[in-house]
């Protein structure tokens, strides 16, 4: 309720500002820009890590190459933007002091600017139950929490960390759900990754607190190509929150990010993203290029993934949280908001593979188009023969707001057992005169209204999100929709 | 406090207000009735100010201030509230959070702070026990599935927590079940103070029974033909418009 209340605050103060696009003043020690197996080389080498690792990332960059000369950068999208320079980009930029002991070791711009950005991440955040693994640029800061969540035998730390201390556990896991050759950014972020997170939950813990990470991209023509890997065993569980912001800039910078989760049997993930990167300017100057491949796996029986996201930043968005439905009686979920406005372009949604019996799916898609934006939803449900009792419900729902705007929504449905039951449902509405005047007449200012109303289009899928994740992500529709009437 | 003056308004380039003059005072209460296509509606939206209602002659001054470079919501905020004829539905929102943004958005305006919570809640519990209404309304999306009857009384209940200086209620009293029609009746009256007004257009001198107009206009074809007291309802209710009608043309 209190949401709305400072969604307005929010948007009076900021006036259609992006609130996150300052640049902070760091140090930080970068790579050259360009790509080569030099690259590879320099990033593995800095990182300490052991030759599997190296040899894993120069067989993607291997593939990559090959990718890259035969087919380039996947074309079926409904994005358009000009063919990136892959020797334009630093791939690698870490904040100058490193190997960090403790937060009072961190670099006080550095936690200035995570104070800025709302994120807990000192003592008094610590109460608030989360613990944070917070991505700058290309390495991970500093790891809250740790002690406690040890003591339950739950590994949270970053991903170089994790190679380096669990490699039995990432050689294992690492690739399992999204292989290297997956996709074409896929193979790039596997060559070239540079941080990320690692979770492990062991059998039957509850993990006690959200486990967040929170990634900022600073450095100006830098790829952020982070890795995340999320283990959880038999009849365990967890939430984990991301968010991610990035500085004003004129140039558009590249996010490739892979994320991977595997469930086990009885196990619970459940993954929520506030994706708010920099989306450009009014005319689609800048901004960022959103390219990621997220997909889980829920391997035993009656495990659980649930994606859900809300996209309201990056010039283009390009992703597509999965769940392949291995176990039986297996669940997987998808909800998501995706807004795109003025000059942006999104382009996500999800697939979910059946193949365990009884396996059940659920799909709720709300996409926000304003300006002169367009925004698609891409959605597979595919069932396997041995899929029998299959179930998926689909919703995809589209708001426009203005007559510049365009929803599309691709749903591929491919049924290959006869006893799966698949529907799918999809609406496109429009912010109607009357619901704009009859909540202005009631005092409501013109852009309260709309941000009134498209949370409301949007509340089976906020409500879904972490209580304090819920009430940034209602500010943030309200912030990045200003302007987007009258 | 409000003085409409020589208005002439246009909706999609048709003229449908040609000339209306009406003051109410401060305290009073106004019923507006005529014939269907009157411009009953029209007036009621140009006074809230919605766009596509364009004023092509005239004034209209609310406490001496003219409304008409003011947008719907400054309008709403120094009191000027409308019961639609016609309730909007906007799903996902709950009734709740959409008043208490409307109270509060008021009360900013008046230099007020933001009324919290449970301040909020206990409020509008009260007053929706006035108005017997289920505390189930609060939690349910503004207007989404609610019967027409339910939704003229949501339109009485936001009016009760905003209490305006102004209320216009537009054919409120269209659809009401007779209890319901004396429940909002009452609901009306208990706003009725020195410093309110209320302009109450209806079709029915029935509602008039409860809520006791000082001044009754009849409205034709985007003018006031007639003024008189609440007799006039009466003789209305008896003889249909087509006298008066007559005798103006
Ligand atoms: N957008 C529009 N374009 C053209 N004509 C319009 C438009 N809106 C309203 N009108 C016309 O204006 C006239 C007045 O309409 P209005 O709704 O004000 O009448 P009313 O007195 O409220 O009638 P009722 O008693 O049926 O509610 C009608 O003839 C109507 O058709
Ligand atoms: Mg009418």
């Amino acid at each position: 309720m209190a949401a709305n209340a400072q969604t307005i605050e929010t948007v009076e103060g900021l006036a259609g500002e992006y609130k996150y696009g300052f640049v902070t003043d760091i140090e930080s020690e970068l790579l050259p820009k360009g790509l080569s197996e030099d690259t590879v080389r320099f990033i593995s080498a800095k990182k300490g890590e052991p030759q599997w690792m190296l040899d894993w990332r120069l067989r993607a960059y291997k593939a990559w190459l090959r990718m890259a000369k035969e087919k380039g950068e996947p074309g079926w999208a409904k994005v358009s933007y000009p063919e990136i320079d892959f020797q334009d980009i630093h791939y690698y930029s870490a904040p100058k002091k490193k190997t960090l002991k403790s937060l009072d070791e961190v670099d006080p711009e550095l936690l200035a600017t995570y104070e800025k950005l709302g994120i807990p991440l000192k003592e008094r955040e610590i109460l608030a139950g989360v613990a944070v693994d917070a991505v700058f640029d290309s390495v991970s800061v500093a790891t809250t929490f740790k002690g406690k969540l040890k003591d339950l035998g739950i590994i949270f730390c970053s991903m170089s960390e994790a190679v380096r201390e669990h490699p039995e556990l990432v050689q294992k896991y690492l690739g399992s759900v999204v292989p290297v050759t997956d996709n074409f950014y896929a193979t790039l972020n596997s060559a070239v990754f540079s941080d990320g997170s690692f979770v492990y939950v062991p059998p039957g813990v509850r993990c006690p607190m959200e486990l967040s990470t929170y990634f900022r991209i600073n450095e100006a023509k830098t790829g952020q190509f982070e890795r995340t890997l999320i283990v959880v065993d038999k009849g365990a569980y967890v939430s984990y929150l991301e968010g991610c912001t990035a500085p004003m800039r004129d140039e558009n910078q590249l996010h490739a990010a892979v994320v991977e989760l595997v469930a086990m049997e009885d196990a619970e993930i459940r993954y929520a993203t506030v994706q708010n990167w920099y989306p450009g300017d009014k005319n689609g100057k800048g901004g960022i290029y959103n390219f990621v491949t997220k997909r889980g796996a829920c391997r035993g029986a009656r495990s659980k993934i649930s994606w859900t996201q809300v996209e309201t930043g990056s010039a283009i968005t390009w992703k597509y949280p999965s769940v392949i439905l291995q176990g039986d009686d297996s669940v997987g979920e998808f909800y998501s908001v995706a807004v795109a406005n003025n000059a942006q372009q999104a382009d996500t949604g999800t697939k979910m593979i059946h193949m365990g019996k009884n396996s059940k799916s659920t799909i709720i898609s709300k996409g926000i188009s304003a300006g002169k934006a367009q925004n698609t939803y891409r959605g597979l449900v595919r069932v396997m023969p041995g899929a029998a009792g299959a179930r998926n419900y689909s919703q995809c729902d589209s708001l426009l707001i203005g007559d510049r705007c365009g929803g599309h929504t691709v749903p591929y449905i491919e049924v290959k057992n006869r006893s799966a039951k698949v529907e799918h449902e999809a609406t496109t509405s429009r912010i109607s005169d009357d619901q704009l005047f009859y909540c202005r007449q009631r005092g409501l200012s013109e852009e309260d209204a709309v941000s009134t109303i498209v949370n409301g289009f949007c509340k089976e899928v906020l409500q879904k999100l972490p209580m304090e994740f819920a009430v940034e992500a209602q500010k943030l529709l309200g912030v990045s929709l200003e302007g987007s009437v009258g | 406090m409000l003085e409409i003056k020589n208005l002439h308004a246009t909706v999609d380039g048709k003229d449908i207000l040609r000339g209306i003059d009406l003051t109410i005072k401060a305290g009073e209460i106004h019923a507006i009735m005529g014939p269907n296509g009157s411009g009953k509606s029209t007036l009621s939206y140009v006074l809230a100010g919605r766009d596509g209602y364009n004023v092509t002659q005239g004034d209209i001054l609310f406490n001496g201030q003219s409304l008409l470079n003011l947008e719907p919501e400054e309008r709403a905020r120094e009191g000027i509230f409308l019961a639609f004829q016609y309730p909007v539905e906007i799903p996902g929102v709950a009734n709740a959070t959409f008043l208490r943004s409307a109270v509060n958005a008021v009360r900013k305006h008046r230099g007020l702070a933001d009324m919290d919570a449970m301040t909020f809640l206990k409020t509008a519990k009260a007053k929706m026990k006035q108005l017997q209404m289920d505390e189930k309304f609060l939690q349910r999306a503004v207007n989404q599935g609610f019967s027409g009857g339910e939704k003229k009384r949501n339109e009485v209940f936001q009016m009760a927590m905003l209490e305006p200086a102004l209320a216009i209620l537009d054919e409120t009293d269209s659809g009401l079940d007779i209890d319901a029609l004396k429940i909002v009746a009452e609901g009306v009256n208990a706003l009725r103070s020195p410093e309110r007004s209320a302009m109450v257009i209806t079709h029915y001198q029935r509602l008039l029974d409860y809520i006791v107009p000082d001044v009754v206009h009849v409205l034709s074809k985007g003018r006031i033909i007639k003024t008189g007291g609440k007799e006039l309802a009466l003789e209305l209710e008896a003889k249909g418009y087509a006298d008066i009608v007559a005798d103006a043309a």
